[in-house]
């Protein structure tokens, strides 16, 4: 059946008990972001601090509402991304959209992506991508904020 | 009147197809857009292949041929819904723009100092309700914008009706117009049109319904409904896209200025300033659509065959029918009237657990066609208490069977995220 390719065990897992869920302080930046189609929601914070190799993603905590994808998501980007580098996390963050708008010819590398190769079958539906997107939208907005931040301090 | 829907379900070519690996349709979105008969589609073609041709401005046969279809089409119009004459029927694109073409002519009336009803200011006030689509809020949030006046609505309760407790308070000299809908696409709730209206007449305000769910499943009389303007669109009632109406009473339209500007819509144009035609062409600026128009009175010709009130009757029965299914789904939470009491064809609902986009993805995988979000009707969701729901919209295509196949498959969503299903 095709719904075991969409809806993969891990994507269900992170669904059911997601990492890092919460908001949590201290925090550098938070954003609001929402999918005007279907009301899903996702209130997203980062916390940056400072490293030799530049600044790291220290904790991103989230408040989501929403479908199973856009929980998940949620939950596999605090996974991946906490801990990186911002550098880094961006390279992650674009595989992550290049996988999204493969309509499904994507062939993610799981050394970059981790759990996030389980959303591979979500670019062969259109109406989910934005889904799976939300939450990488809203960090990516919260750190390049909190950069800006960093840069004008 | 005898309903035969294995008769209809035949005039309808789309629901021939199979979807997701060779599965029958089983289409439950109407309240989206409907389906369209043989009958409409070989009108469309039909206009293209042989009549096709400008209007009223073709001095050709082609063109008087082109004119008639279109004007007749507004005299179909004015027949479906009881307008006193065809020049109360205006052709728009959809029923967004009928209520634009409304509140921008009545923000152009209060810019250009017309005064009148159609000219507000602070002080004034626009009265809609929580139940809206969003094209029965955001025109009339932009208008009082621009002219100061103040929005106010009535809320609904949780049984999905209209709560009318305070009408007093919200009905009063200072409301200038009073903007409902007739049915709810999400609640599927009837509204009582009839005595708001009255209500509004008294305290000397107009009123506009918003009739895009109700006109393609029952008979609609504007002047028993006791509206002053009433806009529904052609593609929830078996026509194509891109034609709606706007029917106003004549006084009204008269004393209106113009939405949009351009050809078609003038009387003489000066390079100082312009004056226009008479209605309904004053509102009807460009090349409209014009085998749209003439394909809607195919679909209004198609409905009045089979029937409006025997239409109703099948459906209330399949919405009774679909609504007892429903109810037996443990964790199921049905927004609006639970029983087919004054509602309509389309219900909405949640189910713990399950949120609606997986539902509707489990649905969709099963050819089962639904809605799945806040339907354009995002406050209703928020005053409901829910973030989003699915939507089953049910048509004079859809069967019993088609029903009891939604409830199978909302068990299967149950039971393929692992939720307490019964």
């Amino acid at each position: 059946m095709r719904l075991e390719s969409l809806y993969q065990e891990i994507i269900l897992d992170h669904y059911r008990r997601p990492h890092h869920a919460g908001l949590r302080e201290p925090f550098d930046t938070e954003v609001r972001h929402v999918n005007p189609v279907c009301g899903d929601e996702v209130t997203l914070r980062v916390t940056l601090k400072d490293s030799d190799a530049g600044p790291v993603v220290a904790d991103v905590s989230y408040d989501a509402l929403g479908c199973s994808i856009s929980q998940a998501s949620a939950s596999v980007l605090a996974d991946l991304l906490i801990g990186r580098t911002v550098g880094e996390g961006m390279k992650v963050n674009d595989e992550f959209l290049a996988l999204m708008q493969s309509q499904g010819e994507g062939e993610p590398d799981e050394d970059v992506l981790g759990d996030a190769v389980a959303f591979a079958g979500v670019s062969k539906y259109p109406a989910r991508i934005k889904c799976a997107l939300l939450a990488w939208m809203a960090w990516k907005d919260a750190t390049a904020q909190a950069m800006g931040e960093r840069e004008s301090a | 009147m005898s309903f035969d829907v294995a008769r209809i379900r035949k005039d309808f070519p789309i629901l021939e197809r199979t979807v997701r690996d060779g599965q029958p349709l089983i289409y439950l979105d109407s309240a989206n857009t409907s389906q369209k008969p043989r009958q409409v589609l070989d009108t469309l073609a039909d206009f293209y292949e042989r009549h096709n041709a400008n209007i009223h401005r073709a001095t050709h046969q082609l063109g008087e041929e082109a004119t008639a279809a279109y004007e007749g089409a507004r005299v179909t119009v004015a027949g479906f819904i009881g307008a006193a004459e065809p020049a109360e029927v205006v052709f728009t694109k959809n029923v967004s723009e009928a209520i634009n073409l409304v509140a921008y002519s009545m923000g152009n009336a209060s810019a250009l100092g017309l005064g009148g009803r159609f000219a507000l200011g602070p002080g004034d006030e626009i009265v809609i309700t929580e139940m809206e689509h969003h094209s029965n809020i955001v025109p009339w949030q932009l208008l009082c914008q621009r002219t100061g006046a103040t929005l106010r609505w009535f809320g609904v309760t949780q049984e999905g009706r209209l709560d009318t407790s305070n009408i007093d308070g919200l009905i009063t000299e200072r409301t200038k117009l009073v903007a409902l809908a007739h049915q709810s696409n999400v609640l599927g709730t009837i509204n009582p049109v009839r005595s708001i209206a009255d209500r509004a007449h008294a305290a000397g305000a107009l009123v506009l319904v918003d009739a895009a769910q109700s006109v393609p499943h029952m008979p609609v009389d504007v002047a028993a409904l006791g509206a002053d303007f009433l806009g529904f669109t052609g593609h929830k009632m078996c026509g194509p896209t891109g034609i709606g109406v706007l029917w106003g009473r004549r006084e009204l339209l008269e004393e209106m200025p113009p939405f949009l500007g351009g050809g078609e819509m003038i009387e003489d144009v000066r390079m100082e300033r312009s004056t226009f035609a008479p209605p309904p062409h004053k509102f009807e600026a460009g090349t409209m659509p014009i085998a749209e128009a003439a394909t809607l009175a195919a679909a209004i010709g198609y409905l009045g065959d089979v029937g409006l009130p025997a239409l109703r009757e099948y459906e209330h029965g399949l919405v009774a029918h679909a609504l007892e299914a429903l109810r037996e789904i443990d964790g199921l939470r049905i927004l609006g009237p639970a029983e087919p009491v004054d509602r309509g064809a389309a219900i909405s609902f949640t189910v713990d657990g399950v949120h609606p986009h997986d539902m509707s993805q489990v649905l969709d995988e099963r050819g089962i066609a639904v809605r799945a979000g806040h339907h354009c009707a995002w406050p209703l969701h928020r005053a409901m208490g829910v973030q989003a729901s699915t939507r089953a919209s049910f048509y004079l295509y859809n069967t019993h069977e088609e029903a009891d196949a939604l409830a199978e498959g909302i068990r299967e969503a149950q039971r393929f995220f692992g939720v307490g299903g019964s």
